[in-house]
């Protein structure tokens, strides 16, 4: 008789921590869907955001044609495989953040541009939405290692082998050009 | 992360039992002023749920109301929006602290509310000027770490609850020294048994003026550690401790006193309010680390995570570490070096002060006009008539 309430004691045990694990798992697989989600907000206030740049100084930079042809090509590529998965995505991201900030380098030569009030207003924004690609990416990949340790690490590794938890893909900076400091030039 | 947040949660608990059993005993020799060592208990124990029920609904509004602070809106000050936003995203927090804005040339900034997802952060006119983008980033990351550490609702309980006990003392020692005037009358008419009672007395009197001291010296050990790892926390969300380490460098040469702060508000802000120049804050009667120290720390972290924070800390303090351990992890987290808006989107100190002074108007509900020849006209919201004059170059305009 002893017997069997200790039997059924340990199932009750084990059942709990099952259970207790389970829902840790998802509520980090939650946390990295909705980090995810953060981050094309962003992207995709970026999309929004250049166009207007452009149309605000083109006017002012003759010269920097090549630039701004960059800038719009990789934003509508970006645009275009944004329904693809994280890695080719960041990689098109990452294209799109360097020409952007080649464009940001050369309006130093534009005074007339500085002192114009619809620029200083889009340039704040596009800074801040560069900062906020960056820390929702970073708290994308916190909460990807998270649930990946999780998915990974006895003994929650047999709970999500079982119940079919995968370990998600970290949204890296493939591009060589954002990992390097930029380099000044002073032939043009 | 979660583990940090837990391990303050356990903390919250040890300290209020701890402060409990000091409100306990205030309340049990205060009985002994009225002969009734109950109705002392009981009086302690209303007063405290009082005060805490106070506390835990109108906390925050009460301390924003106190500070004289004034909410702001994105269009307000798009620049300070955003940088709240951002650490939002870094913090991982769910939904967005309102902004207020806190008109008094001091620098310093707080944060407020019961949970995360009703919380406020604060900071002064004088502070948003002094700032450029990264430090403002790293003031803000420290702020919502407060926030997001749930540091904010047990600041508040413990300073309730110091309060109370404050409160208590102060009225039971009256209240000894004039029961044992009274009581050593009755004694000498009855006869016998009045050295016993006076033993009492004096061991409850001299109770009476420890017991507070006592809560305050656990109140500000508690408060100086919350300092520490908001600072650790602000270093992680963004990646870049010389944000936070210069800002604070800022903030450590002003000596402007904040006029709305007061002793219970204090350790709510981001640096001491009422600290004096050239003061050497380290003393256990300080609710804040030495801001030297402070950016000491900051300054000498190798990487930006929980682990590089702890090694500069324990360097700073002989071997003594100030992370809870189950919160440290091994992986490296590298400083970002290159700052975007460093170059580019910076404005310089005038441009802030201009900037700052037009939300200050804004908020006033006067009406701003900016003129062909530069100036910039001021218009109060009690202005009647349909067009004015530019007083520097005589253009009319609209209102």
């Amino acid at each position: 008789m002893v017997a069997v309430y200790i039997i059924i004691g340990v199932v009750v045990v084990l059942l709990i921590i099952f259970f207790a694990i389970y829902n840790g798992l998802v509520r980090r697989r939650n946390q990295v869907k909705n980090s995810w989600a953060q981050i094309d907000v962003q992207l995709k206030r970026r999309y929004d955001l250049i166009p207007n740049l452009v149309e605000t100084v083109k006017g002012y930079m003759k010269h920097e044609r090549e630039t701004l042809e960059a800038v719009t090509k990789a934003r509508n590529l970006a645009q275009q495989v944004s329904s693809a998965g994280a890695g080719e995505r960041a990689k098109a991201e990452g294209e799109l953040s360097s020409a952007l900030s080649r464009l940001l380098a050369v309006v130093e030569r534009y005074p007339d541009l500085k002192a114009n009030q619809n620029f200083l207003a889009l340039q704040e924004e596009l800074t801040s939405t560069e900062n906020k690609i960056s820390f929702s990416r970073q708290y994308y990949n916190d909460s990807v290692l998270s649930y990946n340790n999780q998915t990974q690490m006895f003994p929650s590794n047999i709970v999500a082998s079982m119940t079919g938890f995968k370990a998600s893909e970290f949204f890296e900076v493939t591009l060589a050009a954002e990992r390097e400091a930029p380099k000044v030039s002073f032939t043009q | 992360m979660w583990e940090q947040i837990r391990s303050n949660q356990i903390r919250s608990v040890v300290l209020t039992i701890a402060m409990g059993a000091l409100l306990i005993l205030i309340g049990y020799f205060l009985g002994l002023a009225f002969d009734n060592a109950i109705v002392g208990l009981v009086i302690a124990l209303i007063v405290w749920v009082i005060l805490s029920l106070v506390g835990y609904f109108q906390g925050d509004s009460l301390l924003l109301t106190m500070s004289r602070t004034k909410k702001i809106k994105r269009d307000d000050h798009p620049r300070l929006y955003n940088v709240v936003e951002e650490m939002k995203i870094a913090s991982g927090l769910e939904k967005m602290p309102d902004i207020y804005i806190i008109d008094d040339p001091a620098l310093n900034a707080f944060a407020t509310g019961r949970d995360p997802n009703r919380a406020s952060v604060a900071i002064t006119s004088g502070l948003l000027q002094k700032l450029n983008r990264d430090e403002l980033q790293g003031v803000i990351a420290h702020e919502i770490s407060h926030i997001k550490n749930r540091d904010v609702l047990l600041m508040a309980m413990c300073s309730i609850l110091l309060g109370t006990i404050v409160i208590l003392a102060w009225y039971g020692s009256r209240f000894l020294i004039f029961g044992s005037m009274t009581g050593s009358r009755r004694s000498s008419s009855s006869g016998g048994g009045g050295g016993a009672q006076l033993i009492i007395l004096v061991v409850a009197l001299v109770f009476m003026i420890l017991a507070p001291i006592v809560a305050q010296l656990i109140y500000f050990a508690i408060s100086r550690k919350r300092e520490y790892l908001a600072d650790a926390s602000a270093a992680l969300y963004t990646r870049y401790p010389e944000g936070l380490a210069s800002a604070l460098e800022k903030l450590g040469t002003s000596t402007g006193q904040l006029k709305s702060a007061n002793k219970a508000t204090a350790p709510m802000y981001i640096i001491n309010p009422f600290r004096k120049k050239g003061m050497k804050a380290s003393d256990l009667s300080s609710t804040h680390p030495p801001i030297s120290e402070r950016i000491r720390i900051l300054r000498a972290m190798a990487g930006a995570s929980f682990n590089d924070y702890d090694q500069a800390y324990r360097q700073a303090h002989r071997g003594e570490g100030v992370i809870p351990a189950a919160s440290i992890a091994a992986e490296t987290v590298p400083i970002t070096t290159i700052k975007l808006e460093g170059e580019a989107g910076e404005l310089n100190e005038i441009q802030r002060a201009r900037e700052t002074s037009d939300v200050m108007w804004r908020l006033s509900n006067y009406n701003t006009i900016t003129c062909d020849c530069g100036a910039k006209l001021r218009v109060p919201p009690n202005f009647k008539e349909p067009q004015i004059k530019c007083p520097h170059c005589g253009r009319t305009h609209q209102v």
